[in-house]
């Protein structure tokens, strides 16, 4: 059993995704009990292997018996080990806290909806834990198909948006298609280990820059990069709730994995910062993301707007860290990735809880909230604070790293960027949460909701959002640890001195 | 001027590929209704499955079955096109019909909701909202 920790990851929610959708022709009320089981013990297992493989090393699955550069492999070390951990057990606690809004907003299509959600999951985890070029891009695929469908459920603009997204979204996966199809040209083989030590001698060819270049730019498209941002707003910002707090944490953050494990694992660090020399250059790209998407947050009227540009401002920080070229950069950087899903999917959560009661995330709507519904707004402050980076929480501690990270690198318009983007932050959380402390809540019943049935929203969603907003502190606590065992042994592993 | 020619025609699978490449992406941006825009995505996903199945070919090779090879004890791995890119590209089309499967349904909400499918009409519609 122990050894198949990988390959149940992964299988699970894809076995129980077809269960659910044959369910969903007989008895709709099980729909929801069978996702929970699938991703709950996807979940489980994931913690699991996280433990194995930082006690034992990396583990090694081969599909089939075949052996590594011949067969499909999956390659688990302590990188991935921690984003698979993170992403299965946010993507198991929003599959509680939505329930109601699934059921509210999309009532006779449950049973679609939870098998998409399980095949999303399959794709993210696909992603991270495979050792194989062309298998990452399937599965890459699979979790992008699914989320223009899930997006696509939504009412009004939602599949203008979800469109749109997959116009880009499939530009996107081509080029990293076209890129490893250069790979593929010049060294033969599609498993990620052979190429890396197939590689060295190729460095000079430029089928091999051209073959990086296409991946950056295919990975830049589905994560949102600044310039290549258009699509995201639009589509997390009219996703129906459950969908949005699903995707929005989640497709972003292992985008920017697979552009830390292509620097690290496959063009190895040499490559990358000594021959292409692209590190300078990167990190003003990601400066100007940090500090335009801090920019354009301003400038939003609905809350869930703001949150998306706020996502794309983190991007920034994560490019940003991931380029610098050194050991707290690139710390700081795979810090973030755990960092920001935990606190975006708190915000997200909140939002959602938010337009459970009041049908609108508009920033008048917000007003009095403080007072009807004191638990979720008191989440909604813990993840702000993280966002901002005040020190208890976790997102002060990533932050600290990349910005040492920045000052060791000489970077200091990245450095100003990150200082910028804190008080943007502090700006646009304070906004809101002044919105909702001392707006009066009456004035808002002439806005024509049913202002007398604001209240507090029901348990099964604040249960898991206090679990989230009390995991941002923990999280925090716990930072030199996750630093020393598990960030610590890969980055030094792929040269960066400490 | 002849390096120019060799490097034209010499490599005219490539060259091929990137043209239906930007074929591809010019009818993406360019053209105002959505159903031309999803031909341009599929013309581009097409141009890549191309360019993976020109680097699996060479003249005269044969297909990669033991039998084949005279005598059936010596393989020479010289005369047998190499499987692998095309065997990838059975299922870089599985996932180009399904995209655009899953793009058409959108296109067809969108009609349903909006009854046209010029980007143009769609966005005068959604701005007053």
């Amino acid at each position: 059993m122990n050894h198949h920790y990988p390959v149940l990851i992964v299988t699970l929610p894809l076995l129980f995704a077809f269960v659910v959708s044959g369910t969903a022709w007989v008895k709709k009320s099980l729909c929801f009990p069978l996702t929970v089981a699938g991703m709950g013990l996807s979940a489980w297992f994931s913690i699991c292997l996280l433990g194995q493989v930082a006690t034992t090393g990396p583990v090694e699955y081969r599909l089939g018996g075949w052996a590594m550069p011949w067969g499909i492999g999956y390659r688990v070390d302590t990188l991935n080990g921690m984003v698979i951990a993170v992403v299965t057990v946010l993507a198991f606690i929003n599959l509680i806290a939505t329930r109601k809004t699934v059921v509210q907003e999309t009532p006779d299509k449950t049973g679609a909806f939870y098998s998409l959600y399980l095949l999303f999951v399959v794709g993210l985890t696909g992603i991270l834990v495979t050792g194989d070029l062309f298998n990452l891009y399937v599965l890459l695929e699979v979790a992008s198909l699914t989320s223009y469908a899930l997006i696509g459920m939504g009412n009004g603009r939602a599949p203008m948006s979800a469109l749109n997204y997959l116009f880009l979204g499939t530009l996107g996966g081509c080029f990293y298609l076209l890129g490893v199809g250069y790979l593929y040209i010049m060294t033969g083989s599609l498993n990620m280990a052979d190429v890396a030590t197939l590689l060295p001698p190729l460095f000079k060819s430029s089928a091999i820059v051209m073959a990086f270049i296409f991946c950056m730019a295919g990975v830049s498209i589905k994560m949102a990069f600044f310039p290549l941002h258009m699509w995201l707003p639009n589509a997390y910002g009219n996703a129906p709730t459950a969908a949005g707090s699903l995707i929005a944490p989640l497709m972003t953050k292992v985008m920017v994995y697979v552009l830390i494990r292509l620097m690290l694992t496959i063009f190895s660090v040499d490559f990358v910062f000594v021959i292409l020399k692209m590190g300078p250059p990167m990190v003003w790209m990601s400066s100007l993301a940090i500090a335009a998407g801090a920019v354009f947050a301003l400038a939003q009227k609905n809350l869930k707007r703001m949150l998306c540009y706020i996502i794309v401002s983190e991007i920034g920080y994560m490019m940003g860290g991931a380029w610098l070229g050194n050991n707290a950069g690139m710390t700081g950087a795979v810090l973030h990735i755990f960092n920001d899903a935990i606190m975006t999917l708190c915000l997200f959560l909140c939002a959602g809880s938010i337009y459970y009661r009041t049908q609108g995330l508009e920033m008048e709507r917000l007003k009095g909230l403080f007072r009807k519904m004191p638990v979720t707004m008191a989440c909604f402050v813990a993840g702000a604070l993280s966002i901002i980076g005040v020190p208890p929480t976790c997102g002060f501690f990533s932050k600290w790293y990349l910005i040492s990270g920045g000052l060791a690198a000489g970077q200091y318009a990245f450095v100003a960027a990150l200082i910028f983007s804190s008080l943007v932050n502090a700006i646009l959380f304070f906004r809101v949460i002044e919105i909702s402390y001392y707006g009066d809540f009456e004035t808002h019943n002439a806005h024509g909701s049913s202002g007398a049935a604001v209240m507090e929203s029901p348990a099964s969603m604040l249960v898991p959002l206090i679990i989230v907003s009390t995991g941002l502190v923990v999280v925090g606590l716990y930072t030199g640890g996750i630093v020393n065992h598990l960030i610590h042994p890969i980055v030094l592993k792929a040269g960066f001195s400490g | 001027m002849s390096d120019l020619v060799v490097a034209v025609l010499g490599k005219y699978n490539y060259w091929l590929y990137i043209i239906l490449m930007m074929i591809g992406i010019y009818a993406m941006i360019a053209k105002k209704n959505l159903i031309k825009k999803l031909v341009g995505m599929n013309i581009f996903q097409t141009s890549i499955i191309l360019f993976y199945v020109s680097i699996g070919c060479k003249k005269g090779g044969t297909i990669p079955i033991l039998e084949h090879s005279p005598g059936h004890h010596m393989v020479e791995p010289a005369h047998y096109i190499n499987p692998l890119p095309h065997v990838l590209m059975l299922t870089a089309i599985v996932v180009s019909v399904s995209t655009f499967g899953v793009a058409l349904a959108l296109a067809l909400k969108i009609y349903r909701k909006h009854k046209t499918l010029e980007e143009d009409e769609i966005l005068m519609q959604l701005r007053p909202e």
